[in-house]
């Protein structure tokens, strides 16, 4: 049962992980505009500047 | 779930009609400018890249980003460049574009509490994942001290997650409790902190039951219905206001020297020497000082005859001034105007139309207090029978758990996504949260005329009986003018074919019509008095040559896209229209017969309307009305519900519940099916909810409820209740 010691805090950590990205995706803007950023990666223009 | 204390976007109709002044005096003369503009024909990604490129290849421009979903775009540029210059940009480039009205549209530019909430059911849906995880274990067998560490870890993770993520349901259930009411957020709060508690205790006292999954999940579906229901709003609400932001509230102001300058509406004070150009809109009451013109009063009073305007008269706000240049002074500015006591009308029609309660309030009164009953007498039973404070405690928390309005609290949000998604793709927007349900009642309809149904610009009607030569004439006349009659002879005297006449000297008199020199005669074209003829009834104008007797053109107004569709699949759907109008009575009865609509109104006031729609409401009538100018405001906000075209005056779109964005009003009758139907679904849905209900209640009052099978019923009919909406046609 000791492999739970190891096993609880990996899955709780990896879940955090993604908990902090998605809180820094809303942060940073990046559900505005769902339809252009779909489309944008389309165009062959490399965008070096996601947001202003 | 729509609780009664959340604050109504747009809860003073005045405030959006004109923009708060000291919104605008925030904005710094020097600053870099923040320009916004409407692009409504983009749809792709080259688009994108094209505009985008062209913008950034100006000099001036800092940076400028395209968003297609809001189809805008927003540009930083040095403050000397105007949004005139990126307008013409875009333009050139074959998009079309308008300017927005920055203040307007930063208001709102960042959905704070659309965030907040979508945090709120991340950390939710994060937390309640990982302590399912570990609820799974102990369900399926994990004992004694596994079990408890399971536990303490469970609440570790439930503890701080339910202090964060729940705190929109505590804050709306104590808000209603110091006013003294019960709301959903009452049970809600009630059945998570109860469910914190008693499996505290219970960890505490190894015992074999927490409910910390319970809670947890409960607080993420509760939140993912608020933020559905958030979300269909906010999106109404910022197409409402990009229809705002469209009028930019500029005027221009004369100097004491002279000058001309550009100034915000709000700025203006009584007094003020205001330039108003043809086409333009009266931007405040006021008198005329100098000019001679005609103005265009259909937004304000429903007539279609332009009216005759010159020195010395007064003029309202909102008005459309047609053919020369005037000069007014301010005589009433901001809240004072007629265009705000107007707004203010429709504020006290409002307070009338918030009694109607929705489903979910409706469901929520007899749901509320049950429960709280319901889990005391558990508790108090219990008591009684086993003298164990623990066991009845926690049979009281399984009740409220199970009872927990969890898919109550998706059964109307998720409905009224699915159909507001479904007609907002056909080009309505519903901006009142009880807009469907009370849609589904109609039985009524009431049409304005001017700009409802027909599209407000006129049509020659008597083009085959004039002769040629009359025509031709007519059109060397009307071509260069911006008159809307004007405009209507050369439409008709174009698509025929027919070619200008020879004439000399064309000269435009502002209120009175053009004149011009054919073969050394004047010719004229102009108002009844002008040229000498016998005024009509139905709106005309008149051509004069020399001596000759005056010939008439005779006009009718447009009707707008699909106004017989509408009106024809409202009057198959059994629904009674009426048609009502400001307009004189030749004029209504003309269209009444067009439309085959038998009961009509003519030379309507504003409060005539609105007392005629009282008096059908009294009669038990549930009242459509479909109205634009701002004699139908107070008629819009006497409804029991209203629609108002995107052209409208603003301060008809913010009286009404529904918004028409394209030009077309055929969408009406099927929306008012589609109202039927979402609002058939919600029904359907309590009803699920309550099945679900009457199974695990029981089981819980028993005492037989375990977390495993609370968690079971409160999943399914979750899931059931979401997939039922998605059912919606």
């Amino acid at each position: 049962m000791t492999i739970l010691a190891y096993l609880i805090p990996i899955s709780l950590f990896l879940g955090g992980v993604g908990l902090v990205f998605f809180v820094y995706t809303v942060k940073s803007n990046q559900y505005d505009d769902p339809e252009g950023d779909a489309r944008r990666i389309l165009s062959d223009e490399y965008d070096d500047h996601p947001k202003p | 779930m729509t609780a009664n204390m959340r604050p109504t976007p747009s809860a003073c109709p005045a405030c959006v009609a004109a923009p708060a002044a000291e919104q605008l005096a925030k904005m710094q003369p020097h600053d870099p400018a923040q320009i916004a503009l409407s692009l409504p024909t983009i749809h792709c990604s080259a688009c994108i890249t094209k505009i985008e490129k062209a913008l950034d290849a100006h000099p001036q421009v800092k940076s400028a980003r395209v968003n297609l979903t809001l189809k805008r775009a927003s540009i930083e540029a040095e403050p000397e460049v105007t949004a005139q210059d990126m307008k013409e940009l875009v333009e050139g480039l074959g998009f079309e574009a308008h300017e927005l009205d920055a203040g307007t549209l930063n208001a709102t530019a960042n959905d704070r509490a659309g965030r907040e909430l979508l945090m709120r059911l991340a950390v939710a849906g994060f937390a309640s994942m990982n302590v399912m995880l570990l609820s799974v274990s102990v369900w399926s067998g994990a004992a004694d001290a596994t079990r408890d560490m399971f536990h303490w870890i469970s609440a570790a993770i439930a503890l701080p997650t339910i202090a964060f993520s729940g705190q929109p349901f505590f804050r709306n259930a104590w808000a209603a409790l110091s006013n003294k009411q019960l709301n959903m957020d009452v049970p809600i709060t009630l059945a998570i902190l109860l469910a914190i508690v008693t499996s505290l205790w219970e960890t505490s006292l190894s015992g074999e039951h927490a409910y910390f999954d319970a809670a947890l999940a409960l607080t993420f579906f509760l939140l993912a219905g608020r933020y559905l229901d958030h979300r269909t709003r906010a999106i109404a609400r910022s197409a409402a206001e990009e229809l705002t932001a469209l009028e930019v509230p500029r005027a221009t102001r004369l100097t004491d020297t002279g000058d001309e300058e550009t100034v915000n509406v709000a700025q203006l004070a009584l007094g003020d020497l205001i330039l108003v150009r043809p086409g333009g809109r009266m931007p405040v009451d006021g008198e005329i000082a100098q000019g001679t013109s005609e103005i265009d009063r259909s937004l304000l009073t429903g007539e279609t005859l332009p009216v005759f305007a010159s020195e010395g008269q007064s003029v309202s706000a909102g008005e459309v001034n047609l053919t020369g240049p005037l000069t007014i002074r301010a005589t009433a500015v901001g809240s004072d105007t007629s265009l705000h006591q107007m707004a203010d009308l429709v504020a006290i029609a409002e307070s009338g139309r918030s009694r109607y309660t929705s489903l979910a309030d409706k469901a929520a009164k007899l749901y509320a207090p049950g429960v709280h009953i319901l889990s005391a007498l558990a508790f108090v039973g219990w008591y009684l029978y086993t003298f164990d404070l623990r066991t009845a405690l926690n049979v009281a928390a399984a009740v409220l758990i199970i009872t927990c309005p969890c898919a109550l609290g998706l059964a109307v949000p998720a409905v009224t996504t699915a159909a507001s998604g479904r007609l907002f793709r056909k080009g309505m927007l519903i901006k009142h949260e009880t807009a469907l349900e009370r849609l589904a009642q109609v039985d009524t309809v009431v049409f304005d005329k001017t700009g409802t149904l027909t599209a407000g610009t006129p049509e020659l009607t008597n083009f085959d009986q004039l002769p040629r030569g009359d025509v031709e004439l007519a059109l060397a006349l009307a071509q260069g003018s911006s008159h809307p009659l004007a405009q209507a002879i050369t439409r008709a005297a174009r698509e025929a074919g027919i070619a200008p006449a020879q004439v000399t000297d064309v000269t435009e008199v502002p209120g009175y019509g053009t004149k011009a020199q054919l073969n050394g005669q004047e010719v004229r074209l102009g108002r009844a008095s002008w040229t000498g003829a016998q005024g009509r009834a139905e709106t005309a104008t008149f051509l004069q040559k020399g001596d000759t007797a005056p010939v008439a053109f005779v006009f009718a107004d447009r009707l707008r896209d699909g106004a017989a569709e509408a009106v024809q699949a409202l009057k198959e759907a059994g629904k009674t229209v009426y048609l009502m109008s400001g307009d004189t009575t030749p004029a209504v009865e003309a269209l009444a017969n067009r439309l085959g609509i038998t009961r009509w109104l003519a030379e309507a006031l504003p409060a005539d309307k609105s007392s005629r729609i009282q008096a059908l409401t009294d009669e038990g009538a549930k009242v459509l009305m479909v109205g634009d100018g701002l004699n139908d405001t107070a008629a819009l906000a006497a409804a029991h519900v209203s629609i108002s075209p995107a052209t409208a005056l603003d301060a008809a779109r913010v009286a009404s519940d529904i918004v028409l964005l394209g030009g077309d009003l055929s969408p009406i009758a099927s929306a008012c099916a589609t109202a039927r139907s979402a609002t058939r679904r919600i029904r359907e849905n309590f009803r699920i909810a309550t099945v679900y209900n009457v199974i695990a209640v029981p089981l819980a009052v028993a005492g037989l409820c375990s977390p495993l099978i609370a968690a079971l019923a409160m999943s399914a009919s979750s899931i059931t209740v979401s997939l039922n909406a998605l059912r919606l046609r």
